[in-house]
């Protein structure tokens, strides 16, 4: 008998016939009777106190049903720290102070989009502007503006990491290095925008559809700072067009959309437009990042200290966890005999920076590999072998950090120089970088403080065999509602097309923290693999006392036939069984629950994928253009579920990360975002794209559902890096500034040549 | 502004609306024939994920004005498949994973059958050229080219 029936082969999305015929119904195509569009008033000033707001002109245009500003909130102060009651502290609808552009004032609910848009021109706002910081090492001076009362010097967190004698590891170094980087940010650029509809009934009862990582937490903070019960709030989100950690907070449309169908009794719409998009929603945090590292003269390393100061913009957002997880991977995939990590968020008069996927790590990874390539030129060692001697190991424990079970990064760096070999003597001007990664699969972080578990799932048996799976996580386009029903058709022992999938509203499903940091897979997998298991023993109790066996045989269910396992042929069909059991149950449908929490795994996550990646990169030397030829990954993600989602992930996150490694940037004038569209910022393109190579390292997870762990947000990690090197290859340039853009490569090719020249004639 | 009436034909299916002059062809489409298959990523023409087919040419639905198409035909996603029987290109990305959160899909569907409509065996530049315009944050378009490459090879035939 196979090993298994459904998982490890390429199967087709569950949701993909409706995505290629255009049925499948996202928020933004959500349309009800009665309903309202809303547009939201944003905040022209970096920062600026709010003197008066004067809506009356706007409410009496024509077509305008409401206008609200912070005076008809609550007031107050969200985020998802409901752990930490300080780091809540965004209004969304700002009553006071404004501390970014594009921080919402005011929205306006409108017959239509073009009566809405002229209110939002109406209403008179009277700002009194303050003194703006932009730059966090300029934020953290004695006389800087401050920009909340509680962070003195703006600082918004701390975050501190050690284990080893790290001064005492630096004596015994044969060669110190110390680099600065800067790391720069990055916008999501989710295709579909976030957008939301809500509608308030008169009984008291919010329902909201929206585009969104994680139904639960919005419901949840939606009741929270709408002064609701949790679960007189409903939140429905059955498509979402893109995420990659941008939808997971409370946003402005899911919030003013709310606060004006509460006044209203109607449905009411908001849909940003890309340059809301841009300019007011989240980013990945931008670092400065100062690194110093010991290693021995052979290669081995010693001790490593980071010191991060990070632009957090206006508010806390996500970007503590992006502060911590920058600091922990900064030590990955490699053994620090000692290391410390010092990180600062620092508040700036700038659009909130946070989650995007990779969660810190892509930062981390650049400044690491790029540091270790440059400490193995010094030391005259190749760049697979002094990672090789350096790299993490299955049981090696990260201190009081983390514990790896499995961890294929050898395997990795073997496949990665086979291919390099492979590919010989390179033509001029191409050099092939490598970067080498891990990432978690799933955080052991409740700073949301939910009462329940991480994940739940439930799964019904009916009558005609159709199983009925509830999940409460969420596809963003990752693929996790076919990997969820793969996980529960294996383990139930019937086919793809028996399981009928329900997620994407809290009103029927069992609350799933969402999907980011590479949760999914591992979290609802474990809980959906239980639901399915005790569905399972459910019937096959039926099944054992029917077939009456000796005892010492035990039964399992494999595509649809219920057997004895060491003799398969002695079994009944999945369906009879299923039938009969129902009966024999006073009519009652099978029922298996499951759950999961990690307990007792460290600090981070209970499993972490690794994977090496190499980059082949040509560069013209007239003009500094960087042209992407090849990305071969090998990638150790457990017991892969299915190849053609693991595949999809890997090359998006390589688009995405290429992006952030030379093409993507948001250049700010006093808090002022100048490239907020799709013509000036600059995301990969089909042309760009290099050939793609996947080589799958299979190993087995002992936490993970059939041994599988994450799969989509690591892949992110090592393309910056990897193309940085593989430039310092091609060219001999080390470029330690995000993005390496052409111009910066010409004018380091051009001081390069100065300097030779002048070497020379000296 | 006093509205006019658009004649055209869509996926097929003759439509008679009054319509304010200055709106688009992606909101007409969207919101007044509820064909919500066309998406809209941006508005300014960036990201091509409106893409429909006006008299055979490929267009983006939010840089027309809906009285540009009067007396025109229009074909949008919804007019690829034969009721439950898919086209090639729809069953080609299917099996290549061309998608995932799907909401770049259609644009990208539609340029791909422009692409084919007029140049049946493209090389692999003219197909990257074909989807340049179509911005997809989720694939890395390499599953895309490899799903058009498939069809324009000839391994998908209409099903009969």
């Amino acid at each position: 008998m196979k090993k298994f029936n459904v998982i490890n082969t390429p199967v087709h999305n569950i949701d993909g016939i409706a995505k290629v015929t255009g049925r499948a119904i996202y928020t933004f195509d959500v349309s009800m009777p009665h309903m309202l569009y809303g547009k939201i008033l944003r905040s022209p000033y970096p920062h600026a106190k709010i003197l008066d707001i004067d809506t009356s002109k706007a409410e009496k245009l024509p077509g305008v049903k409401a206008v609200v500003t912070g005076k008809d909130t609550l007031g107050k102060k969200q985020g998802i720290w409901r752990r930490f009651k300080e780091l809540c502290d965004e209004e969304i609808l700002a009553r006071e102070i404004v501390r970014y552009i594009g921080e919402p004032v005011a929205a306006v609910a409108a017959n239509d989009e073009d009566a809405a848009e002229e209110a939002l021109d109406s209403i008179e706002v009277e700002y009194e502007p303050l003194p703006g910081v932009f730059e966090p090492l300029e934020a953290i001076k004695e006389d800087a503006p401050q920009l909340h009362e509680h962070a003195e010097r703006n600082i918004n967190v701390t975050r501190h990491i050690e284990w080893g004698d790290v001064d005492e590891a630096f004596k015994k170094a044969d060669y110190i290095r110390e680099d600065w980087f800067r790391v720069s940010s990055q916008a999501h650029v989710c295709m579909e925008t976030h957008c939301a509809v809500a509608d308030y009934s008169p009984e008291g009862k919010l329902t909201v559809w929206t585009s969104t990582q994680s139904h639960y937490y919005i419901k949840v903070l939606l009741a929270d700072i709408l002064g609701l019960r949790e679960n007189d709030v409903r939140v429905i989100s059955r498509y979402t067009g893109g995420g990659f950690g941008s939808k997971f907070e409370l946003d402005s449309a899911q919030f003013c959309s709310a606060l004006l169908s509460m006044k209203l009794c109607k449905p009411v719409k908001i849909v940003l437009t890309r340059e809301e998009e841009f300019m007011a929603t989240k980013r990945r945090t931008p670092m400065f990042y100062y690194l110093r590292t010991g290693v021995k003269k052979d290669g081995k390393f010693l001790a490593k200290e980071a010191r991060v100061f990070t632009d957090g913009g206006a508010y806390t957002a996500m970007g503590a966890t992006a502060l911590y997880l920058t600091g922990f991977f900064q030590a990955f995939p490699y053994v620090w005999p000692s290391y410390r990590y010092d990180g600062y968020r620092v508040y700036t008069n700038a659009p909130p920076s946070s989650a995007m996927r990779g969660f810190g790590a892509p930062q981390a990874t650049f400044c690491a590999e790029t540091q270790i390539d440059l400490i193995a030129k010094e030391l005259g060692i190749d760049p697979i072998e002094i990672r090789r001697k350096n790299m993490m190991y299955p049981g090696y424990e990260v201190p009081g950090q983390a514990w790896i079970q499995s961890c294929g990064l050898g395997e990795c760096l073997d496949k990665i120089e086979e291919w390099i070999k492979l590919r010989g003597k390179l033509p001029p001007n191409r050099g092939i970088g490598i970067a080498a990664y891990g990432f978690m699969s799933g955080g052991i972080f409740n700073w949301f403080d939910t009462p329940y578990a991480f994940s739940a799932a439930e799964v019904r048996i009916n009558i005609d065999g159709k199983v009925d799976l509830y999940i409460g996580s969420q596809d963003m386009g990752q693929g996790s509602n076919t990997t969820l029903s793969m996980i529960c058709a294996e383990e139930l022992g019937v086919r793809l097309e028996d399981i009928r999938l329900h997620m994407g509203d809290t009103d029927v499903c069992p609350v799933d923290l969402g999907a980011w940091g590479s949760r999914e897979t591992l979290m609802q997998g474990n809980a959906v693999k239980m639901a399915a298991a005790e569905a399972k023993r459910q019937i096959i109790e039926f099944a054992a006392a029917k077939l009456g066996p000796n005892i010492v045989y035990d039964l399992d269910i494999k595509d649809r036939w219920i057997h004895i396992i060491a003799r398969p042929e002695r079994g009944f069909s999945y369906f009879d069984v299923v039938k009969e059991a129902i009966r024999g149950r006073n009519g009652q449908t099978i029922i298996g629950r499951g759950h999961y929490t990690p307990h007792r795994k460290g600090m981070i996550s209970p499993a972490y994928s690794f994977g090496v990646q190499a980059v082949e990169a040509e560069v013209d030397p007239d003009t500094g253009k960087i042209k992407l030829i090849n990305c071969v990954t090998a990638h150790d993600c457990g017991q892969v579920i299915n190849p053609l989602g693991v595949k999809g992930q890997l090359e998006g996150a390589i688009a995405m990360a290429a992006g952030y490694g030379f093409t993507e940037d948001l250049p700010m004038d006093e808090g002022k975002i100048l490239n907020p569209n799709l013509v000036d910022y600059k995301v990969m393109r089909a042309a760009e794209m290099p050939e793609t190579e996947v080589i799958e390292i299979e190993t087995y997870e002992p936490e993970g559902p059939f041994g599988a762990k994450e799969a989509g947000e690591g892949l992110t990690n090592p393309t910056a890096g990897a193309l940085g090197n593989a430039v310092y290859h091609a060219t001999g340039i080390s470029i330690k500034n995000l993005p390496i853009t052409s111009e910066k490569v010409l004018d380091a090719l051009r001081e390069k040549n100065k300097t030779n020249k002048t070497n020379k004639t000296n | 502004m006093e509205k006019q009436l658009l004649h055209m034909t869509v996926n097929g299916e003759e439509y008679e609306v009054y319509i304010k002059p200055k709106r688009l062809l992606v909101e007409v489409l969207r919101d007044e024939l509820a064909l919500t298959g066309t998406k809209r990523g941006c508005n300014t023409g960036a990201c091509c994920a409106c893409t429909v087919l006006l008299d055979g040419a490929v267009v983006k639905s939010c840089s027309v004005l809906a009285m540009q198409a009067d007396g025109a035909e229009i074909t949008t996603v919804e007019g690829l498949a034969d009721g439950t029987k898919l086209n090639p290109l729809q069953r080609s990305f299917l099996d290549h994973g061309a998608y995932q959160c799907g909401f770049c899909t259609s644009g990208m569907l539609m340029s791909a059958t422009a692409l084919l409509n007029g140049n049946p065996n493209p090389t692999k530049e003219e197909i990257k050229e074909s989807i340049h315009g179509n911005i997809c944050r989720c694939t890395g378009y390499n599953s895309i080219i490899r799903a058009i490459t498939s069809v324009a090879e000839g391994k998908y035939t209409e099903e009969k």
